[in-house]
């Protein structure tokens, strides 16, 4: 059967937060959009973020934009780019107002305006005071925004394909995208999508590792795709440890508890984050705070029989407090912690959770690629959100800093796009059509083999291992030599199953080989830097160094290179922020 | 412990059957813990599911006659042998796989979006904390679908009665006090099937995961109509 074709200006590619405030834009006008997603728009991930957006309203306590844009780049270890953190501070006030204004059920203060609450890494004043710079729904404020969104692109009449999944991108000898060929999972079919511009916004890729508050769907297939079409990815060493995960099972805690008034203790009862952090205490930055925790534990001072954990407490707040302000997550702490947390602390460990790194763009959402000792503008691709690396984030991204990242580029993509719109499809590129079938294809190989099921476990154990909070060089080395180990067993991977219909063990197969080339990215990017940096904590290297690394790393597929390229230390219209001592 | 679970697969069956799985119980495992590992057992076993929190609404099934969101269910509360089965009244497309667009064009017929005639202000439209508590029960709807899929009027008249999930939606824009477009969003119920079909059974409340009160919900835009009427 020849194979399904459609033609649209433009393809968005995944519909969380980042997809859909694209799609926005688009909407308005008369170009003529796809918005591909692998689950029903509101199944997307966007909808588990918890505690906030930030943006410097000054709704509880005097703000600006410019202090929002020091604690980011300070929260960054100085490894963000100025010029897109200048840029999105100062949208996040504009981006906030317009949620509420598409009918975000934002909480509320007194005077009717938008509750804001304080959240780590947040401060008055270049670095003094706790700021409460972050809006929140109670603690569902990622359910809020990404229900708004979904419902204003049905206003909109955006064309939405559900429960498609994106196999590759299609490029062109020139090295243009020109869509994407996509699955349709219902009925096993393959549909190309032929588009001027493309844009990636997939999110995150925190299945890679085994304990994480990622969903299922969180496999990094956008980060993915851009590799196997010769972009690289940038920053994936910096991989965020969210400090307070359920312990053992990794569900989210929102740093809204500390923020509301929560704090950590060891078993002895001790406040330990006093000793870690003496001015910001429970609110420090979350790279700061899960090295603590980690090493409560390490030193045997952790809670519970195994000694395994550490102990949130928030029984002091209250039942009011606790049922108006973080009402989810006493629902998570009963199911899945067996704790009613207004009586009792809950137990909680560092959880894998965001990607500071991924495919780099410009502050326009434009996808850059290493050409020659410079870079340049991959024609007709874009990447938004936590698949980008604008970067914004740098070794550490701040609580409340990603729900804005997606909707400040997501809708900087989507305006960029309209704006450059070329005027006529390219010609196909039949080669890169077939390359991406046979992506497909290989999954008809039936006989013996692995099991999608067995090397996803092997990988991301190995992840965890070698991967996770502290990193030296042999541990890491160690790592690198088994995911190669794992990556070849892929070839010996063969599906039971193959049925067209809403075969979901083909995605899974499909959605394996990405999360591990991500995985690859990581811990190659991760051996190679040798300092501690945000995330990046090497014990072999403790320190940070400016002199030798600050920089960002460029991971590239063909033979696991890398490469690297300076800090945008230029901001727009301020004054830089030279790199300082990071004390919390 | 024992799971019989509902199989289909349109490739080679003619009709679901039923297929016993054995499977190891861990302490604090979820019944979304015990499908995948039926999935483990045999990869042709498909259900949708993601977040694994009850947030995002993928994987609500039937367990023992009940829907329920299976990330949420743990196994320890449910009796033995687990029957897990699709949501009843919406046609197969895969094992616990069902088509729920019928489900989805009803919550896109009460117009979920808010509307606003009034210029924008330059900053938030205000609100009071005590309007906005009246959005709490209402918003935090997570589209999973255990509701209408629950109500025997919507098995009956899916393309006319809107179902419990979307006449929530309704109310919820209804009774935010932002919405500019009360008499239009109540001039169209104002027929005999979108809102009159129900008929208080109240499974949808029993069954809804996160607590919420459809049933009550349709009774304040009842009443509001009755108001509207005086």
């Amino acid at each position: 059967m020849a194979l399904a074709r459609r033609r649209f200006d433009a393809l968005i590619i995944g519909a969380g937060g980042a997809g859909l405030n694209a799609a926005i834009q688009l909407a308005k006008t008369d170009a003529r959009v796809a918005v591909v997603s692998k689950v029903f728009p509101t199944r997307s991930h966007t909808v588990a973020a918890q505690g906030g957006v930030n943006a410097a309203l000054a709704n509880v306590m005097p703000d600006n934009w410019h202090w929002h844009m020091f604690d980011t780049v300070k929260g960054s270890d100085y490894l963000g780019d100025q010029d897109a953190i200048e840029y999105m501070c100062r949208e996040a006030i504009p981006t906030v107002y317009e949620l509420e204004h598409n009918g975000v059920p934002f909480s509320r203060l007194d005077n009717g305006k938008i509750y804001q609450r304080p959240f780590g890494g947040m401060t008055q004043n270049f670095g003094g005071a706790q700021a409460a710079r972050t809006c929140a729904a109670a603690d569902r404020t990622g359910h809020a925004i990404l229900h708004t969104l979904y419902q204003q692109n049905l206003r909109a009449r955006t064309h939405f394909f559900d429960e498609y999944f994106a196999i590759d991108l299609i490029r062109d000898d020139e090295g243009a995208i020109l869509g994407a060929l996509v699955l349709e999972i219902e009925t096993g079919e393959p549909l190309l999508i032929e588009a001027k511009a493309t844009v990636l916004a997939t999110g995150g890729c925190g299945q890679a590792f085994r304990t994480t508050s990622n969903a299922h769907i969180n496999t990094g297939d956008g980060m993915a795709m851009a590799l196997r079409a010769g972009v690289p990815l940038m920053d994936m060493e910096f991989f965020q440890f969210h400090p307070t995960g359920i312990a053992g099972r990794g569900m989210l805690i929102t740093e809204g508890v500390r923020g509301e008034g929560g704090y950590l203790i060891n078993k002895d009862g001790e406040r330990f984050m006093e000793r870690y952090a003496p001015n910001a205490k429970d609110l420090a930055s979350r790279d700061v705070v899960s090295r603590a925790i980690v090493t409560e534990v390490k030193e045997g001072r952790g809670c519970g029989p195994n000694g395994d954990h550490v102990y949130l407490k928030l029984d002091h707040l209250g039942e009011e407090i606790i049922s108006k302000r973080l009402p989810g997550i006493r629902e998570s702490g009963r199911i899945f912690a067996g704790v009613d947390a207004a009586r009792e602390p809950l137990p909680v460990f560092p959880t894998a959770h965001y990607a500071m790194g991924g495919i780099p763009t410009d502050r326009y959402g434009r996808v850059l690629a290493p050409v020659g000792t410079g870079e340049e503008i991959v024609p007709g691709l874009y990447a938004a959100g936590e698949c980008a690396c604008v970067s914004v984030h740098g070794g550490n991204r701040l609580g409340g800093n990603s729900l804005l990242d997606i909707l400040v580029f997501g809708r900087a993509a989507g305006l960029d796009l309209l704006q450059h719109m070329e005027s006529h499809h390219r010609p196909m590129d039949e080669a890169s059509v077939d390359k991406a079938m046979a992506r497909l294809e290989r999954w008809d190989r039936k006989g013996e083999g692995l099991s999608v099921a067995e090397l996803r476990e092997a990988f991301r154990r190995c992840m965890e291992d070698h991967a996770g909070v502290f990193r030296t060089e042999e541990i890491m080395t160690e790592g690198v030599e088994r995911l190669r180990e794992l990556r070849e067993q892929l070839s010996e991977v063969r599906l039971q199953d193959h049925s067209k219909v809403f075969n979901t063990a083909r995605i899974e197969a499909l959605e394996l080989e990405n999360i591990m080339a991500c995985g690859m990215a990581i811990a190659v990017s991760a051996l190679n830097r040798q300092e501690s940096r945000g995330t990046h904590s090497r014990p072999d290297y403790p320190k940070r160094d400016d002199v030798n690394w600050m920089k960002h790393s460029l991971y590239l597929l063909d033979g696991d290179q890398l490469d690297y390229k300076p800090v945008q230390t230029k901001p727009l219209s301020v004054e830089t922020f030279p790199p300082k001592e990071r004390v919390y | 412990m024992k799971f019989i679970v509902s199989r289909f697969n349109p490739d080679s069956d003619s009709k679901p059957y039923m297929q016993t799985f054995e499977v190891e119980v861990r302490c604090g495992m979820m019944l979304r813990d015990a499908l995948m590992e039926i999935k483990r057992q045999d990869e042709s076993f498909a259900f949708r599911h993601s977040c694994g929190e009850g947030v995002c609404g993928s994987d609500g099934v039937n367990v023992n006659g009940t829907n329920r969101l299976a990330c949420i269910t743990p196994v320890a509360e449910l009796k033995e042998p687990v029957e897990i089965r699709p949501f009843p009244g919406r046609p197969i497309i895969r094992e616990l796989v069902v088509d729920m667009s019928q489900f989805y064009e009803q919550y896109k017929a009460v117009e979920p979006w808010l509307v606003r005639k009034d210029p924008m202000p330059e900053q938030e439209i205000l609100q009071s904390p005590a309007d906005r508590d009246k959005l709490d029960g209402l918003y935090e709807c997570i589209l999973c679908g255990c509701c209408s899929t629950a109500c025997p009027s919507f098995w009956w008249n899916p393309e006319k009665f809107h179902g419990p999930q979307a006449l929530l939606t309704a109310w919820r824009f209804l009774a935010d006090s932002r919405d500019q477009a009360t008499d239009r969003r109540l001039d169209e119920l104002e027929e005999p099937y979108k809102l009159f079909r129900c008929h208080t059974i109240m499974n949808c409340v029993e069954v809804c995961p996160k607590g919420l009160n459809p049933t009550q919900a349709i009774g304040h835009i009842k009443h509001l109509m009755l108001k509207k009427a005086i």
